[in-house]
């Protein structure tokens, strides 16, 4: 399940961006940004054989570590003696949860962004939460594909200005199944 | 079966609907007729950049469907070699039959019996009026490179129908 999905055009401006509300949004907003650097390292790594440059699925990204926060964790950290961690994590910005005394400790929430490039340049990102579930390479591939048709769908809707937001409630509704159910 | 004819039929009501609402929208004073030429002349340019801008929509449209399954282009050659084959059977039903290239950004299409005036005429008939028909099709194309990343001018002659040459000359930025 995604946490954040991005669609990006080949001028590098955000068609469309979309993540699970959470408190740090913008968090979601820097990592696809970040991720549109890797991206262009692939595309450009031509004839460089690491990459199958032939395929539009890119793969993945890059990993990264995030500091979510779970207050039953606590607990478990005081009694193996993980003072100094706990203390570290006063600082971290925790999500949502502040006010409690009891939220102190440390999850580690790996974040996965992976990235697709279409043939008309436009790169589709993204990002999702890999500490629940292993998602596996093929279910990535299959989120791409769809995510793919129906922006072709859009891209045929006579509606739609090429280069415009994405403004499409069938598209809303495609990206809504795939992000993970925040109730 | 009749699938070909489809849109041939609707790219001629197409034209001729262009120009019918160019002629309606008209207004000139009869008895200066130098300024009605004049004013012909600027109403075919209209037209013939309304159709054109049509083709170039339909043409990122299209591209964006046509490439969802293919492989990614190597370059600008392959890209041309696939609007010769593959855009070019998927909407005409044929390939162009001659492409050729200076190897600096132009490339020459050439359609020995280009589908859309093959009801026309065979000969030097009706030709001053081929290029009205022949403007979509410059647009489809510039579209299709647009979306693929190209920035190109599009233009078509034709010297004996339903023979007909695209030009495109690549723009490098």
């Amino acid at each position: 399940m995604a946490v954040c999905v991005a669609v990006i055009a080949k001028e590098n401006y955000p068609l469309y961006i979309r993540s699970v509300p959470t408190e740090n949004e913008l968090k979601f907003h820097y990592m696809v940004h970040t991720s549109l650097d890797v991206v262009d390292e692939k595309i450009s790594a031509m004839g460089k054989a690491l990459v199958d440059q032939r395929e539009l699925y890119l793969g993945l990204l890059y990993p990264t570590e995030d500091y979510k926060v779970y207050p039953h964790t606590w607990q478990w950290l005081r009694v193996w003696g993980f003072p100094a961690v706990a203390g570290l994590c006063t600082v971290m910005p925790c999500l949502g949860l502040s006010q409690s005394p009891r939220i102190k400790s440390v999850f580690p929430n790996q974040l996965c962004s992976y990235g697709y490039v279409t043939n008309s340049k436009v790169k589709f990102v993204m990002v999702v939460d890999s500490s629940n579930t292993a998602l596996r390479d093929n279910e990535i591939r299959s989120m791409f594909r769809k995510l793919h048709n129906s922006y072709t769908d859009v891209m045929c809707n006579p509606f739609y200005n090429p280069g415009d937001r994405i403004q499409s409630r069938a598209f809303d509704g495609m990206v809504t199944s795939m992000m993970i159910q925040v109730c | 079966m009749a699938d070909e004819a489809l849109f041939l039929l609707l790219h001629n009501e197409m034209v001729s609907g262009v120009y019918k609402s160019a002629e309606q929208g008209e207004v000139y004073v009869p008895g200066f007729l130098f300024h009605k030429e004049h004013h012909d002349l600027q109403e075919n340019g209209r037209c013939i950049t309304k159709l054109e801008n049509m083709g170039f929509r339909v043409g990122q449209g299209l591209i964006e469907r046509f490439t969802k399954d293919t492989a990614r282009f190597k370059d600008e050659l392959d890209i041309m070699k696939f609007i010769c084959k593959d855009f070019w059977t998927t909407v005409f039903k044929k390939q162009i039959d001659n492409l050729r290239t200076n190897h600096q950004g132009i490339y020459v299409l050439q359609d020995n019996k280009f589908r859309l005036l093959t009801q026309m005429s065979a000969g030097k008939q009706y030709l001053e009026h081929a290029s009205k028909y022949l403007a979509f099709t410059c647009g489809l194309i510039r579209g299709g490179l647009s979306n693929l990343g190209i920035k190109s001018i599009v233009t078509a002659e034709v010297s004996s129908m339903p023979a007909c040459k695209f030009q495109v000359m690549i723009q490098k930025l």
